[in-house]
Parts: structure tokens; sequence; C-alpha cells
């Protein structure tokens, strides 16, 4: 009997700490956090971070062939172009140390920077940057890996330290294609060990565990402050939030904002970027009923792009109107932006007009493993019910999205975001020229091919910007897509660290984050 | 002998057609390795070029052939995502699975079997209604809802560890198992529900029996009864019993790893499934089908060791 009792006392005892935890967390996490102080104060050279990542780097480490968005965001710190991107979306010189244009804008000089290292301790020569420019360039496999160096002609390295590029016709945007990373010539294993010159150097990686990255100290410019990061794998949402919590963490980018609001206390500082990449329920306009204008623009004036961003992340995001998001500022176009409101009785008509006057089905088939793009289509779907439009949802893991949507083409709409791997406005806009093959969404306009020819001939920068603003417009004036925002981009960092920059890519620099003292 | 000698055989007929059987699944099933790897970059050429790379255009047989091969001469192939070689890289997650589910068949072994006891002695007793219920409640804890509980309670509240900050094994082997212990605990306590009632199902039955009366009647006490007689005779069904769930910890194990970020087998699997990276994919199964079959054969043996009428029913028939 007694012992029936000690047990059932220890149960009480149990369930009232478990209970009683739930009003200390709070509490803890605030004074632990007044313990560190805040980040004012100044910065420190050394010490090492953790950083929490969504996503492994389940690909190839070389630069030139990662695929995945996730990978080309870390590498990004192993590895630079003869040029580099900067936060305020210039470019500036990297591997070469001053470049030359001729006037017919035809010829490219390069003039390398004096004793820039690779990783490996070698010097970076010219014939490194032709190998790595021709690795680019080559088509003998169908499309070269760089698709914007067909223009390419010639690459030769004139003396150990000029390198001249010719190309076939001038290409105003070829430069920011530059930013494609010099590697050394007669290295094997980028696939698995990359070797580049970035502030920092490769380390090692455990699958589904860790990539760890130290500080290189024979980096020819400003090195980082940092003399190691580790990017520790938490693909689970609810693990990376406790890991978070537990200060496993130093830093973690791409939190939603059901995440945020789970962290209490002052232990994180929140930033908010925008993840710079286009979401919306892209169309496949080969397709019945979406190959029709005025269906695609009812679509348009069904949605109302305050309240996704509302319901799926409190308000948070920037609301977009075409295929350019905000933080392009050269090329965006905010008066696109509210192009078409939400007007019900707009959309009715427009879909009477186009012979549905009792609505239709729509699948929206959306890439599980991104959140935030299932919850948007979850209100998608609830939006269009106003105009009769019956959408369901139809979830896909990432690969077979790909193949039957991305490259099969194969779905009626489908809720993303697309992102530019360069900073040209090329780079979001040439994908829906009718021929391309990455136009998934089969965009056939030939106005819009006309505009993109005419942008690719013009020599002008400020001319060829206005063309690309006009298929911007072209793109938003037929409703290609149901534009809705460029995602924010939620960073929770530790309240000691600071330096931590967004770019108008979607890339992670670490080299200028540091502790503060 | 001769039993232990076609058990062993049938273990090994059993794992020829597993293998068989994953590779062909894994040849069918939708979504190719290439356009995978490619993601957003597929165009046709390349993933026509890719594919011949990687020799997925080679007859079905052929492939499983030099993929079979490979498990005598150690070549497992290369991974397609990681582009290392599949040996490698599961060499570097398969002793923490295994670690894994081991100490959670231990901890079921430790507190199941006494409390199993335990339960069926006091069947009569007052509160074995709320033990009952209780048990019930245990049963339906999905692991990985544990393993958040957990997570939070010893993780964030107590501090008893760091959660997403596992140790390895070679620099903190101590602290390694420490966090060990609590993915260990949330894959145990359902089973350790299961088993207990299972024992305890087990050993009431058996105290119905003849036999058990004429020995109560012939004056043993109930308790010395139920430790020479009961349990022996209930051992059989409970080995059976073990024996599965030696197979189901570490179904356990791979699902709990996501939970408190143990880079095991399970997160790799579950990766490696969606990249269609089947060379890891394969591999990874038969590795788990060989657990199976190897935890049910052991179950068998023992039985039969334990029980005499097993060993000449299987050695007459």
């Amino acid at each position: 009997m007694k012992k029936r009792i000690l047990a059932f006392l220890l149960l009480i005892a149990l369930l009232s700490t478990v209970l009683s935890g739930c009003g200390d967390g709070s509490s803890q996490a605030g004074s632990e956090a007044t313990q560190t102080g805040g980040s004012t104060g100044e910065s420190v050279q050394g010490g090492e971070i953790t950083v929490g990542i969504a996503q492994d780097l389940d690909d190839s480490l070389d630069p030139h062939k990662a695929v995945k968005a996730g990978t080309r965001e870390i590498l990004f710190n192993v590895f630079e172009g003869l040029v580099k991107p900067t936060p305020n979306g210039d470019l500036e010189p990297a591997v070469a140390e001053s470049y030359v244009i001729s006037d017919d804008e035809r010829t490219y000089t390069f003039t390398l920077r004096e004793g820039v290292q690779f990783h490996n301790g070698e010097t970076v020569t010219a014939d490194d940057v032709v190998y790595s420019i021709e690795r680019c360039a080559d088509a003998s496999e169908g499309e070269p890996l760089v698709a914007a160096f067909s223009v390419i002609q010639s690459v030769e390295a004139t003396d150990d330290h000029t390198v001249v590029i010719t190309l076939s016709e001038p290409d105003s945007d070829f430069l920011s294609y530059l930013t494609t990373a010099i590697l050394p010539r007669d290295y094997a294993d980028e696939d698995t060990a990359p070797v580049g010159t970035g502030p920092f150097k490769f380390v090692s990686r455990t699958a589904q565990d860790a990539i760890v990255l130290e500080k290189f100290d024979g980096y020819w410019g400003t090195p980082a402050y940092l003399d190691k990061v580790t990017f520790k794998i938490i693909e689970n949402a609810d693990a990376l939030v406790l890991s978070l919590q537990s200060g496993a963490i130093d830093l973690c980018p791409h939190l939603t904002a059901t995440q945020v609001s789970q962290l209490s206390g002052d232990t994180y500082q929140i930033l908010e970027g925008t993840m710079n990449l286009v979401q919306a329920m892209y169309l496949n306009n080969a397709v019945e009923p979406l190959n029709n204008e005025k269906v695609r623009q009812a679509l348009s004036y069904a949605v109302d792009k305050q309240t996704v961003m509302d319901m799926i992340a409190d308000g948070h995001g920037k609301a977009v109107g075409s295929s350019m998001y905000p933080t392009f500022t050269k090329y965006f176009d905010d008066s696109l932006t509210d192009y078409y409101t939400q007007n019900i009785d707009k959309a009715k008509a427009l879909l009477a007009e186009a012979g549905y006057p009792d609505g239709f089905a729509l699948e929206i088939t959306v890439p599980s493993n991104y959140q935030p793009h299932v919850d948007t289509a979850q209100v998608l779907v609830e939006q269009l019910k106003a105009i009769g439009v019956n959408a369901t949802i139809k979830l896909v893991d990432w690969n077979t999205w790909v193949s039957d949507v991305y490259t099969g083409r194969n779905y009626q709409a489908t809720v993303v975001g697309v992102d530019a791997s360069n900073m040209t406005a090329r780079a979001m806009l040439e994908r829906f020229v009718s021929d391309n093959g990455k136009n998934f969404i089969n965009y056939n306009n030939p106005d819009y091919d006309d505009l993109f020819r005419q942008a690719l001939a013009e020599k002008d920068d400020a001319a060829r910007t206005e063309i690309y603003r006009q298929m911007e417009a072209n793109l938003t004036e037929h409703a290609a897509n149901v534009y809705i925002q460029d995602l924010a981009d939620l960073v929770a960092i530790r309240s000691n660290l600071a330096g931590y920059q967004f770019y108008p890519i979607y890339v992670m620099d670490l080299a200028s984050v540091h502790f503060v003292q | 002998m001769k039993y232990a000698a076609r058990k062993i055989l049938m273990l090994l007929v059993t794992m020829v057609i597993v293998s068989f059987l994953a590779f062909l699944a894994f040849s069918l099933i939708s979504g190719d390795p290439a356009t995978a790897m490619l993601g957003t970059e597929a165009t046709p050429e390349k993933v026509a070029a890719l594919r011949e790379e990687l020799g997925l255009n080679r007859p079905l047989l052929a492939q499983y052939g030099t993929w079979v091969l490979g498990f005598f001469t150690g070549n497992l192939g290369t991974s397609y995502s990681y582009r290392m070689p599949v040996s490698s890289l599961i060499g570097q997650k398969l002793p923490l699975t295994l670690a894994l589910s081991l100490l959670s068949f231990l901890l079921i072994l430790v507190v199941a079997v006494p409390l199993g006891i335990r339960s069926a002695r006091q069947s009569e007793s007052r509160l074995d209604g709320v033990h009952t219920a209780l048990n019930q409640l245990f049963m339906a804890l999905p692991p990985f809802f544990t393993g958040i509980l957990l997570t939070w309670l010893f993780g964030i509240l107590l501090h008893w560890f760091t959660p997403g900050k596992f140790p390895i094994f070679s620099e903190h082997p101590g602290l390694f198992f420490w966090n060990l212990l609590f993915p260990a605990i949330a894959v145990a306590i359902p089973r350790i529900a299961m088993t207990v009632r299972m024992l305890r199902s087990t050993i009431l039955h058996e105290m119905n029996q003849d036999y058990v009366r004429t020995a109560i009647s012939r004056g043993n006490d109930r308790v010395g009864v139920l430790y020479r007689h009961v349990l022996k005779n209930a051992m059989a069904p409970v080995i059976a019993f073990l024996a599965q769930t030696m197979a189901e910890v570490i179904a356990g194990s791979i699902v709990v790893e996501q939970v408190f970020a143990v880079p095991g087998l399970g997160r790799l699997l579950l990766a490696s499934i969606g990249n269609r990276d089947w060379p890891v994919v394969e591999v990874i199964v038969v590795i788990l089908a060989f657990w199976v079959v190897l935890a049910n054969t052991i179950g068998d043996l023992l039985s039969q060791r334990i029980d005499p009428r097993l060993r000449l029913g299987g050695d007459a028939r």
C-alpha cells in the first residue's frame, strides 16, 4: 500500500513539473538573455558559430554543377568569380582587379589581382580563369553550364595576369554572369571537397548532419571575422525551433513567422529581409481553360495578396505584380503591384465573357516541402471559391514537382517561388520567352519574345532596363501568372552577433558576421 | 543443429529475395534520379547524358548483377546526390542507428519484463484499472510526439541535454550515450507498454492452467510457481514478441532521429528516397531487412532452445 501511495505521489510530482514547466519557459529564456547583453559594442575578431539550415547539401559541391538554391547559398562563402555581387546589388572586382570593356562591347579584358590564392595554397593563374570560363561555356552536351556564356567566342590568357573574353555579339548583362566561380584547373574533387578563393574554405560535409567551413587565412580581401562556421542540418521544423530555444544554434535564416513567434526572450534578434523570389500561382498557359487570358485575369482579380500575407506570415512579405522582386530596385516596377486589386464582380464578369459563368475546377500542384507555398495555396483555394473556381491542392514531393511540373509541364497551376541565380533582370525574365527550355508555364506571347530580342540587342543600359520593364508589364497585363509576393526572410541571430547582410539574390554571406563586445 | 542450419539458409534466401524486390521496386517507382539531380536545371539533353553516365540505361538484370556483386567486393556504388561512395556514407550513420536501436531494446527489456511480471502478480489489486489505463495511454504515444515532449522537458526546461547539438562519439563517448538515451526512451515507451501487456496476459493465461492449480494445491507458494514454472512456459510467445520488437525499434529509431536531430541512417534514408538516390536507398533497405530477418531468426533459435517441443517438431518434419 505504501509503495502504491509513493508511486501515486511521484506521478503527481511528475505531472506538476510538466505543468509548471509551461509557465517557466518564457521567464527562463528572458533571464538568460539579460546575461548575454545587447549587440551594440565593438566587433570582435574570431570565434565560431553554428548556423541552422533546413535542407541538406545533398548535391554536388562543385559550384558550376550545384543545382539547389540551398547549396549555392552556402557555397557563396567558398567561391568567387572575376567579379562578385555586393549587398546593394552592384558588382565589384574579386579575382579580377580591374576590367576594360571595348567600345563595341565585344571584348572584355580582365587584369587579375596579384597573389589571389586557392584554398589549396596554389596561386590563381590566368589559365585557371580560362579553364573555369571554358568549362561553363562548353556546349558539347547541349546547353552550356551557364546559358548566357553561349555568346562567348573565345577566352584567352594573353599573359599571366590578363584574360581576354571575346563575345560573338554585345551583351550588356554579360558582366553579371562573371560571378561564376573560378576553380583551380588541375583539381578533380570539386564535387565532394570544393576548393575556391572565397573568405571561407570547405572543411567537411557529413550527410544529413553538418557542413563545416573555416576562415581562409590566405584570403586576398577583407578577411572573415569568424574562425569557423558549422552549418547544422535540421530538416524537421519543430526540431529546428527546439534547437533555437536550446541555444544550440547561433544564426538561422529563412524562418517562418510561426517559427519566430515560438522564440521568446531576447536571446535572438530577428532580422527581416526578403527571400528574393517571386511567389506566384504559376499557370500553365497552354491548357484549358488557362490558355484564355480572361480566365487568367479573373483569377488575378479574385486574389487578395495582403490577405495571403496576413494569413501565412502575419503580414510579413512584399507584394509583387510581375516576375520581378522589390530588392531588384533597378528593374522593379511598383506600379504593376496593384494592377489587379481584388474585385470579385469584375472577376466573375471576365469568367462569364470567357465562357465559364459557373467557374471551373482547378488543380494546384504544390511541392510539399515548402510550407509557405502550401499555406499560400490553401488561402488561394478559399479566395477562388468566391468566383466559383473550385480549386484543389495536390501535394507532391520536390522531385515529382521537378519532373511533372517543371520539366514535364504536366499541370494546371502550381504555387512556388522563382528566384534569380544572377543579378540581372534577364535571370528572371528570359524563362518566359516562348521557346526557352525553362518556360514551364508555356507562356507564348510574340510581343514578349520580340521585346526580349530587343533587350539583348540593346547596348544602352538605361534603354535595356526600360525594355525589361516593358516585359514585366507584358506579363502583368496578360496575367501570365497570379503574382503574389516576395516572401519575408526572417533571420534569427544571437544577440551578441552582428553584421548579417541581406543581398538582392539568394545567398548567405558569413564573412561580415561577427561577435560584438 | 540441423534446425539452426536450415534457419540460417532461410535467412540467406530471404535476403536474396528482398534485395531483388527492393531493386525492382525502386526501378519501377516514379521519378527519375537524373531529373532529381538536375532539379530546375534539367533539360532533356542533360537528363539523357546523365542517365547514360549513371548507367541507368543498362538492362535491369545487368544493373542488379553489378550491384549484388558489389556486396562481395565492397563496392556498393556511388551516391547520386552526395557523389561519394555509399559505403562511406552509410558507414558514418549505421553505428548511430544501431546504437539507438540496441539502447531502446535494452530499455524495453530492463523496464518491461519486471513491470510485466509485477502487473500480472497484482492483477487483482484495486489500482489495476489505473495501471491498465496508463498502459493503454503509453501504448498510444507515437515516438515523434514523445520525442518533442522529451526534448522540450529535458532539453529546454531542465537543460539536461542540448537539443540540436548531438555529440560525436569519439570526442565525448559519455555524452554521446547520454544524448542517445532520450531518443531511446521515446522509441521504447510504446513498446514497453505493449511488452508489459503481452507479458501480463501470457502470464495470467498460464496461471489459470491446470498444472499451476495442481502445483499450488500441492503446497507450493504462488511466487515460487510463478518463477519456477509459469515464466518458463510464458517465455516462448514472449521471445517471439521481443524478436518482433527488436525489428520494430529500428523503424521507431528512424522516425525519432528526425526529432532529436540524430545524424543516423533514418534521416539519410528519407532524404535519399526524396532524392531518388537509389544506390543509397537500396543498401539501407537491405540492411534494415537483414536486421528484421536476423531478429526473427535469433528469436526462432532461442525459442527452440527453450521449448523442446519446437526442437522435436523442427527436426521431425
